[in-house]
């Protein structure tokens, strides 16, 4: 007899659930050792609550009501319900706090394209920590966690969300025409980039730098060659660069262009890349107005890996792929 | 030395096949192997893997191509209409060849079948090779439509009476004259697109960036040798 799952869900095995519980346990190990504890939070939250964070972006799977009438859904990302803990819970501890997590997401999908709608994502979350102290610690943090579970060729690309919006305020682009550029940059489109700077009128040295900079990714050496507009816009990843054990910085890329879409991103932005496959495994970022919507302003940085991904990555190391 | 060095890219078979292999040859990549075999379709030697355009996102999206090159008709289907629910890679370079238009075209007569439907029965039955182009078309400009998709020739399709109009790529307008068909509306013009997958296009960025650089340099001497022609 075959017996139908919701669609986007499985089981795992104990072959596979072996291996992924292996991986877990790397990562927690690090995050414990590195003084994040864990914490749980209920899978259901009230709709209201998630719709903090960024619903648009990460659009839930399953809504519900429960017997009052009030609409839940089952969280999708651990990050805004961690922010809810801490205006609620610690309210008055003092600062930074330190948390992480593994927990079962779910997910609205594309349709047609076998994905899950449920997935473990494990990660941290430093609250009370700006930039880009905070910043560094939790990069180095991601570093460990991911050499602990035996990935050896991942990569880390870090961006700034701030990097773009203040190149072309300091280049002069009033809020509107800005808009389109970005928005041809967040589509990952550098033809329209390219063609919206030429619609909107900017020529010369300004309309370079607007379609050359956020094409520009590579090592530390990079962003030390900046110049001018470029260099003045990139402040923040500098400073944080300047802070970075070796050990840390050689795993990272920085990438001038790396736009993450999730609306609450304010700062730096991590993504997570391993050659053996063609998405990113995780990511994160600086977060510094999220908490702010539950009441208690703060800032605060995390990220969150796709412990279903980590498996597949190590799968294909192991096997030598690209 | 191969200016594919390491990175793998996905070419488009068909129209496209032509010109992207007299690029290659442009950068110094040794094609005749390429178009020796019709039948062989994955040449590791060369980092080349052929397919028809369609599915060149999808190659590419997965990362078993880091760069592929395929119609900006074909992105516009897949992946730029619906950013959330698109094929996720990274449009870096216009080439400009393989230049095409899509259009809305219905049957030639005193009265435009695809107007008269609308204003008799509310609706227009449009048959495509690309429903979410179409529908996105028709839903922008206020118009109610039923999409039929179809796989084949889509001329057939208005020319039989199964749909009112079409939307379809044309270069030369000449299919559409043979079926008795006439170009109502214009919706974009297509060229081909360099593309790549997000995460090659980190891990490889020194391979990626010469190679752009090869292609800007070529596209822009092309241009030269144009305006030299208009002079």
């Amino acid at each position: 007899m075959v017996h139908p799952l919701p669609s986007g869900t499985r089981d795992v095995l104990p072959q596979e659930a072996a291996e992924l519980r292996e991986i877990g346990d790397a990562l927690r190990a690090v995050f414990l050792r590195r003084g994040y504890g864990e914490i749980h939070t209920p899978a259901l939250e009230y709709e209201q609550v998630m719709a903090r964070g960024d619903l648009d972006r990460l659009p839930p799977a399953y809504r519900l009501f429960d017997e009052h009438g009030n609409t839940l859904m089952l969280r999708t990302e651990m990050t805004t319900p961690i922010a809810r803990v801490v205006a609620t819970r610690y309210a008055q501890a003092p600062l930074p706090l330190r948390f992480c997590y593994q927990a079962t997401c779910y997910r609205a999908v594309r349709p047609a394209r076998g994905q899950a709608r449920e997935l473990v994502q494990a990660g941290v979350e430093l609250i009370g920590a700006p930039a880009p102290e905070g910043t560094a610690e939790v990069l180095s943090v991601l570093v460990e966690a991911l050499a602990a579970c035996g990935l050896r060729r991942f990569r880390v690309g870090v961006g700034d969300a701030s990097f773009y919006p203040r190149l072309l305020s300091r280049l002069g682009v009033g809020q509107e025409q800005g808009s389109r550029l970005h928005a041809a940059l967040a589509a990952r489109d550098l033809v329209a980039l390219s063609e919206r700077v030429r619609e909107v009128g900017i020529a010369g040295r300004a309309a370079r730098i607007l379609v050359e900079a956020p094409q520009l990714r590579g090592d530390r050496r990079m962003l030390e060659r900046l110049e001018g507009e470029a260099r003045e816009a990139a402040q923040g990843l500098l400073r944080l660069a300047a802070l970075l054990e070796e050990e840390v910085v050689e795993r990272l890329i920085f990438d001038l262009g790396l736009v993450r879409e999730i609306g609450y991103y304010t700062g730096a932005v991590f993504e997570v890349y391993d050659p053996a496959l063609g998405q990113p495994l995780g990511g994160g970022g600086r977060y510094d107005e999220l908490l702010g919507r539950f009441g208690r302003p703060l800032p605060a940085v995390g990220f969150a890996l796709n412990l279903e991904s980590l498996h597949i990555a190590l799968a294909g190391e192991e096997r030598g792929e690209r | 030395m191969n200016p594919l060095a390491g990175l793998k890219l996905a070419v488009p078979r068909g129209t496209l096949f032509e010109p992207t292999l007299a690029l290659l040859e442009r950068l110094g990549v040794e094609t005749a192997e390429l178009r020796a075999n019709e039948r062989r379709l994955f040449f590791p030697e060369l980092g080349v893997i052929t397919m028809r355009p369609s599915d060149v996102p999808t190659y590419v999206e997965a990362g078993v191509a880091d760069l592929g090159i395929t119609g900006r008709d074909v992105l516009l289907e897949q992946s730029k209409l619906d950013s959330r629910h698109g094929r996720v890679v990274y449009e870096l370079l216009d080439l400009g060849y393989g230049r095409a238009t899509l259009v809305l075209a219905s049957p030639a007569g005193a009265e435009d079948p695809a107007a008269s439907a609308l204003r008799r029965l509310g609706v227009v039955r449009v048959a495509t090779k690309y429903p979410r182009i179409a529908a996105h078309y028709m839903e922008q400009t206020g118009r109610q439509a039923e999409i039929v998709e179809v796989k084949g020739s889509v001329e057939l399709a208005a020319a039989v009476g199964l749909a009112e109009a079409i939307v379809d790529l044309t270069a030369t307008g000449r299919t559409l004259r043979e079926n008795n068909l006439v170009v109502r509306e214009e919706i974009a013009v297509c060229t081909a697109r360099l593309i790549a997958n997000p995460v090659a296009y980190r891990l490889k960025a020194e391979a990626i960036d010469r190679l752009l650089a090869r292609l800007r340099k070529d596209l822009g001497d092309g241009a030269e040798d144009r305006a030299d022609r208009d002079r």
